[in-house]
């Protein structure tokens, strides 16, 4: 007689079990607390650690913005406004200060693939992933408009439309590199040949200086320079964050 | 035990099952509660209707999206305005003027163009000389559809879906529930008939058991037997020997660690489904120690025109993981900021307080440009499979024989190295001839990490 309750009350318990796993849902980990620390002074510093909470700043911020009104190293403040006129300025005026060398280009390849063909595709004629799959919409082929390498580097910096400011995740040279890169793709679009790269031997100033350098064509007669910096100071916040 | 657990009467039994039975299915209606969410994104309506301006929407949606999705959306404010019906608000050849070249227009003084443009912030709208304007009817074709009620048009199609997959779910179950009762019941009844006949025939059904008094209670008789405490000493000392190794190995090291994160990010549908690249948010990777936790305004870069997630993705998320994704967007435009309605950040910003997973101790250095750049490693080298992560996890232990291990085991590339080249020869050729490992450079030294 009991081999029946058994068999009854295994079968329930089975059943309970089975129905306790949730249905195919993907399995993750719930462990949501670290493990115990050996020494913890040895993990838990006692100066403040990246992104950590701390108590003297507002909202407990220990990742801050540079001083309004101080430049960071690597860095300098951009002249070109934010608006219609700047942008027609930058297009008009802007120059890009590094030399179009073969490991350049290169480099203006690989953060291309990184940062722009996701919307703008691998060759710029709008078609990235994103574009395909109907996430983001309407990004335009590179040689649907006028554009210039001013203009490029000044959409990057500032973003256009729905294209947000990529000012945070790219430095100065690494702006004009991938501005290289786009001329070149424009060119392929349209059916003309591609600018000529040049030998890096040929190229005596050191691209820091080009870049960063009083010589830097960006000192435009007709741009003003940003009054306001709050809206530029964004450019070196995170890698000053990682340091 | 075994034994005293399975002589519950019967009676109680028939309860617990029965309440367990009623639990599982309640549990199973909630979850359909949950699942029978609202839509997320209106379903589009396939209509190629000709309308009276002789537009083709169909076409025009093409046209739409290719060019007019940067910045505009037909229901919702978004850089610009709002599309749906504009073709009654103006003139069909005022909205030609408008589209091939919206400047030329406003410098013209035409106080239309003037208005619209004060009101939208002076921002220039692109000209777009390459439409004809039967391109341009074909567009407003498509402006005009209404939008697809959204309850009438899920009603039908999707409701039967999700709730079809319930439906039979619990229908099976609700018949498992009746069998078992029916099951219980009748063995409840045979059990009772059958003892009552047993008394009634004078039958003994419980034994008592009867007295053995010659017999040693078991503990003295293993106390007695030499040889049986010491193999259970052996035994029990290995066991706990292992556990107490296993408990001192795992001090310090959080592998799987998986915190709740203030807004769900799901790597799974970025790096993996949507193919971002690890860099473009991480973009501190490629250049500093740490990789970086994205600032908000890099989601921002999407996320000002994905307000919300794709239908399919808003119910994965639901019915998989219970996660309502447009939620944590919202979560999202909370922290930035950032107006819907308005389309502009209102400056009432507030921190996202991210739980760290990934910490190494003080006492060791680690950078990340070292590794993702110069050594060019992937990420999922050591972070795992993170296009696959729903929830982000620590993949690897962090110790230092997993990294020293690694140093052992990689290959430098030492190609284009030019300085350096005969001395990597010199070296190479010092080891046999075989290609340099990071340890062969160094990276086993102790200072290379802790200093």
């Amino acid at each position: 007689m009991n081999k029946f309750f058994n068999t009854i009350l295994l079968t329930v318990g089975a059943c309970v079990l089975v129905s306790c796993g949730d249905n195919g849902t993907k399995d993750v980990s719930p462990k949501s607390d670290r493990s115990v620390q050996y020494f913890p002074n040895m993990y838990q510093s006692v100066g403040y650690e990246t992104y950590q909470e701390g108590t003297v700043f507002e909202n407990n911020m220990e990742a801050q913005k540079p001083v309004d009104g101080t430049v960071s190293r690597g860095w300098l403040p951009y002249d070109y406004e934010d608006d219609n006129d700047g942008y027609a300025s930058a297009k008009a005026n802007l120059e890009n200060p590094v030399p179009l060398t073969e490991a350049h280009f290169e480099n203006g390849k690989a953060l291309y693939d990184i940062y722009c063909a996701i919307c703008h595709g691998a060759n710029g004629n709008g078609q990235g992933h994103l574009v395909k799959t109907e996430k983001i919409l309407g990004v335009p082929s590179y040689d649907s408009r006028e554009i210039t390498a001013g203009s490029i580097y000044h959409v990057m910096y500032y973003g256009i439309n729905y294209m947000g400011s990529y000012a945070s995740q790219t430095s100065i040279e690494e702006r004009w590199e991938i501005t290289h890169y786009v001329e070149a793709l424009r060119a392929d679009l349209m059916g003309v040949p591609r600018k000529p790269l040049i030998d890096a031997q040929n190229v005596d100033t050191p691209v820091d200086d080009l870049v960063l350098g009083d010589d830097a064509p960006a000192d435009a007669a007709t741009a003003e320079p940003v009054e306001n910096m709050e809206n530029t100071n964004q450019d070196n916040g995170n890698s000053n964050n990682g340091q | 035990m075994i034994n005293k657990k399975f002589q519950i009467n019967p009676f109680k039994l028939t309860i617990t099952s029965l309440v367990m039975v009623f639990a599982l299915w309640s549990g199973q209606s909630q979850a359909l509660d949950t699942s029978d969410g609202e839509p997320a994104v209106p379903v589009e309506v396939n209509e190629s209707e000709v309308t009276e301006s002789g537009g083709n929407a169909e076409l025009g949606e093409a046209l739409f999206k290719a060019n007019c999705a940067a910045c505009h959306k037909l229901y919702k404010n978004a850089v610009g305005p709002a599309l749906f019906q504009v073709s009654e608000k103006y003139s069909r050849e005022w909205l030609y003027k408008w589209i091939k070249n919206s400047s030329a227009l406003i410098a013209s003084g035409d106080a239309q163009a003037v208005a619209i443009y004060n009101e939208y912030d002076q921002k220039n709208m692109n000209a777009f000389p390459q439409l004809s304007n039967e391109d341009i009817d074909n567009i407003l074709a498509y402006t005009d559809t209404s939008k697809p009620v959204a309850t009438e048009i899920v009603g039908p199609e999707v409701a039967p879906a999700v709730a079809d997959n319930s439906m039979t779910n619990n229908i099976v179950l609700g018949a498992l529930a009746l069998v078992l009762v029916v099951l219980i019941v009748v063995l409840v009844a045979v059990n009772s008939t059958l003892k009552r006949f047993a008394a009634a025939n004078g039958i003994q059904t419980e034994f008592e058991e009867e007295d053995q008094p010659a017999r040693t209670p078991i503990w003295k008789a293993f106390v007695r037997n030499q040889f049986l405490v010491l193999t259970t000493a052996i035994f029990l000392l290995l066991v706990s020997a292992y556990f107490v190794y296993g408990g001192l190995m795992s001090v310090g090291i959080d592998q799987g660690y998986a915190p709740v994160q203030p807004i769900h990010y799901s790597h799974r549908i970025h790096a993996g489904v949507s193919k971002i690249e690890c860099k473009y948010c991480h973009s501190s990777a490629r250049e500093s120690k740490h990789s970086g936790i994205p600032s908000l305004n890099v989601c921002m870069n999407c996320h000002k025109s994905i307000a919300e997630v794709a239908e399919s993705t808003y119910n994965e998320g639901l019915e998989e993981y219970g996660i309502d994704y447009n939620k944590e967007i919202q979560k999202l435009y909370k922290a930035t900021g950032w107006s819907e309605e308005e389309q502009a950040f209102t400056g009432e910003e507030e921190p996202v307080r991210w739980v760290r997973i990934h910490n190494l101790p003080d006492l060791a250095y680690f950078n990340h440009a070292q590794h993702v750049t110069a050594g060019n490693i992937e990420c999922q080298t050591c972070h795992g499979p993170v296009e696959e992560m729903e929830i982000m996890y620590q993949y690897s232990p962090l110790t230092m024989g997993w990294c020293i291990n690694c140093h052992r085991e990689s290959n430098v590339d030492l190609k284009g190295n030019g300085y350096y080249e005969e001395i990597h020869k010199e070296l190479s050729e010092k080891r046999g001839g075989r290609q340099l490992t990071v340890a062969d450079l160094g990276g086993l030294e102790c200072g290379k990490c802790h200093y």
